[in-house]
């Protein structure tokens, strides 16, 4: 390779110094890396925050309703399902979750929805990390936790003591908490505890939204989701939970169809730019290729030229519209705390993988050209 | 007597088939010597662009062999002659084939970064080959910035750079105004040509025969014979 370097100085002289179509060619990268990622990101912060509660909340193993799609809409369980899950070989203990939504009126007369997650009584199990208050004044009368996420302020800003209504129930914050992941629908977040939550707001006649189970090990996880598939419910551990959540917004919402199309769109933008303008570059510099084949050029070399120059404007591409999209982003949730987008390591590999495959098919088109110029056409004029 | 550069015997090659088969060079044999520019002359479609490619190893001819010095060219493979004719074979090509976004030290030095010489080392070359062609003050202009006869100089250099045992000239003067012309193949006869080069030059152009050693001449793809032969008393 070391022997090649000044043949790929040529190529990046050559690039570089055409300055229209380099930016042209960087444009079309930046631009579709910019909007592959972006695309993607935004997805992958909505399927993060969908799953919010179940990251919060943090239990191994979920037993929940067969029937549920998201975490969000459950399916309320009879109380017998805890006894019997209790009892299952495995299972070290399950407590009760609640998890619904309310209205509350604020002090100053308005309304505004609420999550409302239920804690079981005893263990507390899931509670949030709290940053003002005590936790054992959860226990006390009207007792809440508002969560201090991105949603924290349509609570009006609440400190230790602020007061809310709650169907025609008495309120108070006991304390302020932080959670991993907001949530995705905008709402503020309130914990209290399970049998508080029941009492506040109206229920069916079932009232258990999931059941949270910590296996004795991680060998009893497959027989305690045997064990509740057999009692005609379903056992989910963490990650499978998040997997289902992101596969129903992902093939059952069409928010997936839709980021794939953009991001198929992008791809294709940035292909039939950076495609175009290159071949323009290969075709422009052909008969000085087949110059160089007649002085003695082979042709490695000069598909080491075309390869640089498209892997050259490739990187630097990804390289700027990784760098814009971050930027963009990072202002974006500055001005605006609930925007969601997440740059995950699965965004930049796609959209590098999407990079390279530009750069191949661009350079796969100048290299046959270069490839089938033939040096006594220079010659022949 | 002068040592033999190029020998070239029986060459014949065609285009098409059928109907459509051109015969452009038909049985063509001829020398050319160390020492001596060699002009090739004739009409347009004459073959003598068809016959310089064939000695030049850049088109196979159907059949025939071309030997330079002690080289049977087109017995080599594809890859041993790219590198025989960036060692051997200097070109200056009709419409001169500078790249326009590289220097003209740049440009000159190219078949030394072909032969993977260091990039510094080879720049410095070319600026000794550009002090030879008189536009050592032109090396960090790109081509366009010059005129006609000067890209022809830089052209004339990049073939020399390598010291090539043979320089093929295309039409050297059909861009340029009768006397940059003449004013080129001067310069050739008087700086370039030595007794290790043979030169051959294709043209058409009378005004510059007075520079030929030797003048050979096409006609539908026959060498017609010699026309002039030792112009300048060789």
């Amino acid at each position: 390779m070391g022997r090649m370097r000044g043949i790929l100085h040529i190529a990046y002289k050559l690039l570089i110094n055409d300055r229209a179509k380099y930016a042209a060619l960087l444009v079309g990268i930046t631009f579709a890396v910019f909007l592959m990622i972006e695309m993607t990101s935004l997805f992958a912060g909505i399927l993060a925050r969908s799953s919010a509660t179940v990251i919060n909340i943090g239990a191994s193993i979920w037993v929940m309703d067969p029937a549920i799609q998201t975490v969000a809409n459950s399916i309320p369980l009879p109380s017998y399902v805890l006894d019997e899950v209790r009892s299952m070989p495995g299972v070290k203990y399950a407590v009760p979750l609640y998890s619904g939504s309310a209205l509350l009126k604020l002090r100053d007369g308005t309304y505004q929805a609420a999550n409302v997650i239920g804690l079981d009584d005893t263990s507390l199990f899931g509670r949030p990390t709290l940053v003002d208050g005590r936790l054992e004044d959860i226990y006390g009368e009207n007792a809440f936790i508002a969560i201090k996420d991105s949603e924290f302020y349509k609570l009006e800003n609440p400190e230790i003591g602020a007061e809310f209504e709650l169907n025609d129930h008495r309120g108070v914050i006991v304390g302020i908490a932080r959670v991993a992941s907001s949530g995705l629908f905008g709402v503020p977040t309130l914990y209290t505890t399970y049998n508080r939550a029941l009492q506040y707001i109206p229920n069916t006649r079932f009232t258990i939204s999931y059941l949270l189970v910590e296996p004795k090990s991680a060998a009893d996880v497959a027989s305690i989701k045997r064990q509740v598939a057999a009692a005609g419910y379903l056992a989910l551990t963490k990650d499978e939970f998040i997997q289902k959540i992101a596969d129903f917004y992902k093939y059952q919402t069409g928010i997936g169809t839709n980021m794939l199309i953009m991001t198929v769109i992008s791809f294709i933008i940035g292909l039939s730019i950076s495609g175009q303008t290159f071949y323009t570059f290969v075709i422009e510099n052909l008969e000085k290729f087949g110059a160089l084949k007649a002085i003695g050029a082979k042709g490695r070399a000069l598909i080491f030229m075309i390869l640089f120059q498209a892997s050259f404007v490739a990187l630097t591409g990804y390289g700027i519209g990784v760098g814009l999209c971050t930027i963009i982003i990072g202002l974006a949730k500055l001005r605006l705390p609930d925007y969601a987008a997440i740059v995950t390591f699965g965004n930049l590999a796609l959209a590098f993988f999407m990079v390279v495959v530009i750069a191949a098919i661009s350079s796969y088109v100048g290299i046959r050209k270069v490839l089938k110029i033939e040096p006594f056409d220079i010659f022949r004029g | 007597m002068a040592k033999t550069a190029i020998e070239a015997a029986g060459l014949n090659k065609w285009f098409g088939e059928g109907e459509a088969k051109t015969h452009a060079v038909r049985d063509v044999t001829f020398e050319a010597y160390f020492g001596e520019i060699l002009y090739v002359v004739g009409p347009s479609g004459s073959g003598k662009t068809t016959m310089l490619s064939i000695i030049s190893g850049i088109l196979r001819p159907n059949s025939g062999s071309v030997k330079i010095e002690d080289t049977e060219i087109w017995r080599l493979s594809n890859d041993a002659l790219a590198e025989f004719r960036l060692h051997k074979i200097g070109f200056v090509f009709q419409d001169y084939h500078l790249f326009p976004r590289l220097t003209t030290a740049e440009n000159v030095a190219i078949p030394l970064i072909l032969q993977k010489r260091d990039w510094s080392e080879a720049l410095k070359e070319a600026e000794i080959d550009l002090e030879v062609v008189g536009l050592k003050d032109r090396a960090q202009l790109p081509p366009v910035k010059l005129s006609g006869g000067e890209q022809q100089r830089v052209a004339i250099a990049r073939a020399i750079v390598s010291r090539p045992d043979i320089l093929i000239l295309d039409e050297p003067t059909a861009s340029l105004d009768g006397d940059t012309g003449r004013n080129i193949v001067k310069f050739v006869r008087e700086h370039i040509l030595t007794d290790q080069r043979c030169i051959v030059i294709v043209t058409h152009d009378s005004r510059i025969y007075e520079f030929a050693d030797r003048i050979v001449k096409m006609e539908d793809g026959k060498l017609r014979g010699i026309e002039r032969e030792n112009l300048n008393g060789q």
